[in-house]
């Protein structure tokens, strides 16, 4: 047998001895037996030098071929087992992915807080400022000088919470529509400020009355604010709270503190505008108060009337989240019921 | 206020339907609440006659009647009304009619004997008992003779009248007369009408003034005047004016009282008759009453008068309210003969405190409180007087006797087209715009582009150039008034620091898993005086309406509080609550109490449920603590936080709160709410915060600048010692600080151990320190010695052991 079968005989036992090896650790063995220096590739070619010298390079290279040959027939088997291995166990870690994934506190904003939020943002974007005023008024502000004399037979249709004879819980935010005008430098540019917050009213608690509730006051001054910018800026609300779909129609009503006064119908959001009973068939519902500034309002904040005017509305945030959201009690609001709250996202 | 849509028909051209027309008043003039007719929701109601009656065997008050419903064969009916009659007609509603109150009627055995219908009175097909007249009070109703067998009764009684009721706003006081609404519609519909209702000739020979006196303080009642009428026949109203009546919601009474009325509701003018003989010398003042004076009013209560009531009085005594109600003692009756009719305008703000004073809220006084047409008084006085002519065969007096006699013009207002267009946002012409204001009844004089408009006095609501503008926008039509946005300056819409700080704080506890509660500001005495850091008086409504809203918050948690026993009351355990707001805090010398915003939380339970891989952890302290902690850390604060522990808020864990302070100032509080409190509040261990956010908001911020993250490796070291118990990790923490060095980067707290192995009043803590040079590799000695320098004091100061 010559040299070169010699050479083939282990190439092919090797070959074979790779193929049967079952883990790494046995291939590794089968590597330092086969390659190694006391491996069958070495101890034969020991006999090289017996051979004539013009044929030993050809079998010196055969015998590199082979060895390389068995080289990578190891690294193959070896990363073969080696992803049989990671297969496995990665078989072994299979999830039911359908289980629920860990919980991740996260509490719920207020429904009314989210539409005033919202309220606030279209305004800021109109280039209003947002204003707080105090939630214990003088009877000064939020009376007098919004056209509301002592005795004035509208007063009727506020019952107050009297602290002193002077000092109240304010019953709406218009007081801040004086606050504002008392205190704007016109000369620095129109007055809009929209001003929302808690109010109070002395009511008896029940499913469309409640004590407390919230408003969002809105003022426009300047030398000249039309009605119908009033109906654009109403419009322009309505669009972005409820959606482009809804219309907003304007009704003769009465307010001391503005003259025309209106009261704003946005399209009823049950029905569509066709008629049902949240609506009472009529297509409408009313959602506001608006307004053009009374001039007796403007000239007791030390604004002349004949130069300055505007318009200005008060909005129910609680009202709108009634409707919005198909609520029927106001006192869902305040109770804070987590079963009611953690509906709202 | 009903308006009634035939009444209407009477002097307009209406080509609406009644809805239609609500619909246009509610457009242009004032709300519509509803518009139904008395006979909505009433079927087979008919006219019958009945033919005899015999009394049922079994039971005496029933009678069994036989009635003639215009068929072959007689109805037989069972009724219990004591007025039965042969050959009336009556009202009878047939086997399958619905009568008032939804009910429906079939037929039936009555003590065994059959009965085919009912005979009906006025209340039992829906009529309120308001509007019934006494005489048809008690027992079935007879309609008039010539009525027709079997046809519908409710043409017979005014029922298919559809009635507008309007909610009349305090500046439409002029909407609440036929007169009114006719005259607003006809500017609306641009009709013209004549609605001069024009007195007979007075038929007496006596003049009024002969058998009357009026007397009227001018501030009480500017205008004020008498008219006798004498030899009056007072009996129940002919039907049509009962009709008309009971449909505007009025009881008929007799046809002197009736005709008071109906002027009243035709013309807006509120009157009163008396019977002549009973005024004392034949002298009527109005005059404020004498305190401790009495007066039995028509609804037969009793009242004791003060000085702030204002009476009409004879030389002896009151004989009725002024603007809001007659006196029994004067009243016509059936006995009465001659009258002495009243017709005044009383002063609305006197009127007011009185109806409320009184709670006697009437038709009258709902008029004189918002005003009446001064211009129309006498006429109205001697239309009535002509009425009681025709109606009660009378004999009105010459002339009216005058108590006060206010002159009224019609108001003229100057305004232009210009104004008109700058204000609403149209472009009308002059022309377009006189044209309204012809419409409207208003007379204009245009001198260069100026309109002098006159408004009669029927309009005395309309007083400067706002109302005028207001009276076009509303006949012109809001719908056809254009869409526009404002045009002016840009203006910034940005919110202030303050409202940006407390959005993101609101925005950071909803991130932390708080829901954002929102309670009432008003609550109890002992709420209100919980959970407080300084001393503050609690500021008290005058007149609550219940003591669980009496006086303002001073504190944010007892809200909470009554929230989460709200809702583990049904059954939800585990409640994390944030809520933002205002307390109101007072000096014994302020009146209005300061309004100061505070953020709290509340967390019972967990923040999150057991799941299949997660066990719920109930919330603790430290929970607690880290969520302030990290709100706290999100705003940036310039000066240091720190906790200090606290016995002192008596609703609170003695052992188990912290004062937070920021710098040297506290600004709220963290801890577990005391086991007695929360026991009172019938809610689960609970574990709360409440800081002063106008503090936070005030509060120096640092500026955020970046630092160079170091290029050079950083160097930790772990060291754990043995305390004393009272030592605490804010003491050994800031030994740390302050003794290691410019190179001391942090320090973290990893383990607390006080169990095996620690000997007694003693604990283990251990921390690990970081050190880090940005400039250059940082060398063992250096840290070596920082931490010798930390050990060295903790030993000094502390008295720890390094282990």
């Amino acid at each position: 047998m010559s040299l070169k079968e010699d050479l083939e005989t282990i190439k092919q036992n090797g070959l074979k001895e790779i193929d049967a090896s079952t883990d790494v650790k046995s291939l590794n063995e089968i590597r330092v037996q086969l390659l190694g220096k006391k491996g069958p590739i070495t101890q034969a070619l020991r006999g090289i030098s017996k051979l004539p010298v013009e044929e030993r390079p050809v079998v010196g290279s055969f015998a590199n071929i082979i060895r390389d040959e068995l080289a990578t027939a190891i690294t193959t088997k070896q990363t073969e087992l080696e992803n049989a291995k990671l297969n496995a166990k990665l078989a072994e870690e299979k999830l039911d992915v359908t289980l629920p994934g860990n919980q991740v506190a996260l509490g719920h904003p207020h429904v009314i807080q989210q539409i005033i939020d919202e309220i606030e943002d279209i305004f800021i974007g109109m280039g209003y400022q947002v204003l707080n005023g105090p939630e214990v008024e003088e009877d000064h502000y939020n009376f007098e000088m919004m056209n509301l004399p002592k005795d004035h037979p509208a007063r009727d249709m506020q019952d107050t919470f009297y602290i002193t004879k002077e000092i109240l819980m304010r019953t709406h935010t218009s007081p801040m529509q004086a606050r504002s005008l008392e205190k704007h430098d016109f000369s620095k540019g129109p007055l809009k400020m929209i001003s929302p917050g808690v109010v109070f009213r002395r009511d008896t608690d029940d499913p469309t009355h409640s004590h407390q509730f919230h408003q969002v006051e809105g003022i426009m001054i300047d030398k000249h604010i039309t009605m119908a910018d009033l109906k654009g800026t109403l419009e322009t609300m309505t669009h972005k709270l409820f959606g482009d779909k809804f219309k907003v129609r304007l009704r003769p009503s009465y307010f001391p503190f503005t003259e025309p006064s209106v009261e704003a119908d946005i399209t009823c959001m049950n029905c569509g505008g066709k008629g049902c009973d949240v609506c009472k068939g009529s297509g409408w519902i009313e959602v506001l108060g608006a307004g053009m500034v009374h001039p007796n309002v403007l000239k007791m904040a030390g604004v002349d009337p004949k130069e300055y005017g505007g318009f200005a509305f008060g909005v129910g945030p609680d009202r709108f989240a009634m409707l919005k959201y198909g609520v029927n009690d106001i006192r869902d609001f305040y109770l804070d019921d987590l079963r009611f709250l953690s509906q709202f996202d | 206020m009903l308006l009634s849509y035939d009444w209407l028909k009477d002097y307009l051209d209406i080509n609406l339907s009644p809805e239609d027309l609500g619909e246009k008043i509610e457009r242009t003039s004032v709300e519509v609440d509803s518009v139904s007719k008395r006979s909505d929701g009433l079927k087979k109601i008919v006219v019958g006659k009945i033919i005899s009656f015999e009394k049922h065997p079994d039971a005496g008050h029933l009678n069994i009647c036989q009635i003639d419903v215009g068929e072959d064969e007689p109805l037989q009916i069972v009724c219990g009304a004591p007025n039965v009659e042969v050959g009336k007609k009556v009202i009878v509603a047939l086997s399958g009619a619905r009568v008032g109150g939804n009910i429906k009627i079939k037929k039936a055995k009555m003590r065994g004997v059959q009965s085919n219908g009912m005979l009906c009175g006025l209340d039992e097909i829906g009529f309120s008992k308001d509007v019934v007249p006494d005489e048809w009070k008690d027992g079935i109703y007879f309609l008039p003779d010539d009525a027709k067998l079997g046809n519908s009764v409710f043409d017979y009684l005014g029922m298919n009248d559809p009635l507008i009721d309007l909610d009349v706003t305090p500046n439409r006081g002029d909407m609440l007369s036929l007169r009114g609404a006719v005259y607003d519609l006809a500017a609306v519909f641009d009709q013209k009408v004549n609605f001069d209702e024009k007195a007979g000739k007075e038929l007496g020979q006596t003049e009024s003034k002969t058998d009357i006196k009026a007397h009227a303080d001018e501030d009480l009642a500017p205008i004020y005047k008498l008219k006798v009428v004498k030899d009056v026949e007072v009996k129940p109203s002919p039907l049509w004016l009962q009709i008309k009546l009971w449909n505007l919601g009025i009881k008929p009474i007799n046809n002197v009282v009736d005709i008071t009325n109906l002027v009243m509701m035709k013309l807006g003018q509120p009157l009163h008759a008396y019977d002549l003989s009973k005024i004392a010398d034949g002298d009527l003042r109005v005059r404020r009453a004498k305190p401790g004076e009495k007066i039995t009013t028509l609804d037969e209560e009793e009242r004791e008068l003060s000085a702030l009531d204002v009476v009409i009085a004879d030389s002896e005594k009151p004989v009725g309210l002024a603007g809001l109600m007659g006196g029994n003692d004067a009243k016509v009756t059936k006995d009465t003969t001659d009258i002495v009719i009243e017709a005044g305008v009383f002063a609305p703000v006197a009127t007011r405190k009185m109806a409320q004073k009184e709670l006697l809220h009437t038709d009258a006084s709902q008029r004189f409180e918002r005003g009446i047409d001064k211009g129309n008084v006498e006429n109205a006085l001697n239309y009535a007087a002509g009425l009681i002519q025709d109606l009660a065969n009378g004999r009105a007096s010459q002339g009216v006797v005058i108590g006060s006699d206010e002159v009224v013009k019609p108001v003229t207002i100057s305004i232009s087209a210009e104004r008109i267009n700058h204000v609403l946002g149209t472009s009308l012409s002059e022309k377009e715009i006189t044209d309204i204001f012809h419409r409207l009844g208003f007379t204009v004089e245009n001198k260069d582009h100026e309109m002098l408009v006159t408004v009669p006095t029927r309009c005395w609501d309309i007083k400067i150039d706002a109302d005028l503008i207001e009276e076009v926008a509303r006949i012109y039509g809001y719908d056809n008034i254009p869409v526009t946005l404002p045009v002016t300056v840009t203006t910034e819409g940005s919110f202030t620091p303050k409202q940006q700080l407390i959005k993101n704080s609101r925005k950071i506890l909803l991130g932390e898993g708080l829901t954002h509660a929102i309670s009432y500001s008003l609550t109890t005495e002992a709420k209100a005086k919980m959970f407080l850091l300084n001393d503050s008086n609690e500021t008290n409504l005058q007149w609550p309406m219940t003591n669980d809203h009496a006086v303002l918050r001073m504190n944010l948690l007892s809200g909470l509080l009554d929230d989460i026993a709200y809702n583990q009351a049904r059954g939800v355990e585990d409640v994390p609550f944030f809520e933002q707001g205002r307390v109101f805090f007072r000096e014994a010398d302020q009146v209005r109490p300061t309004e100061v915003e505070h953020i709290a939380g509340a967390i019972s339970g967990s923040l999150a449920q057991s799941t299949w891989n997660q066990k719920a952890t109930p919330m603790d302290f430290f929970g607690m603590k880290g969520i302030v902690t990290k709100y706290l850390e999100t705003l940036s604060l310039a000066d240091e936080i720190s906790y200090e522990a606290t016995d002192s808020i008596s609703e609170m864990h003695p052992g188990q709160t912290a004062l937070i302070k920021l710098g040297d100032e506290v600004i709220g509080f963290v801890g577990q709410v005391h086991p007695s409190t929360a026991k009172a509040f019938k809610i689960k261990p609970t574990f709360v915060f409440e800081l002063d956010l106008d503090k936070l908001v005030t509060a120096k911020k640092s500026e955020q600048q970046y630092q160079q993250v170091s290029p050079f490796p950083k160097i930790s070291r772990d060291m754990a010692m043995l305390v004393n118990d009272d030592i605490t990790n804010a003491q050994v923490y800031a030994i740390i600080k302050r003794r290691g060095g410019a190179f001391l980067k942090k320090v973290t707290l990893f383990d607390v151990y006080d169990g095996e192995h620690v000997p007694a009043g003693k604990k283990s803590l251990a921390y690990s320190l970081t050190f880090e040079n940005p400039k250059e590799t940082l060398k063992d000695e250096v840290v070596n010695k920082a931490v010798a320098k930390i050990t060295k004091h903790l030993q000094d100061e502390l008295d720890v052991e390094i282990r």
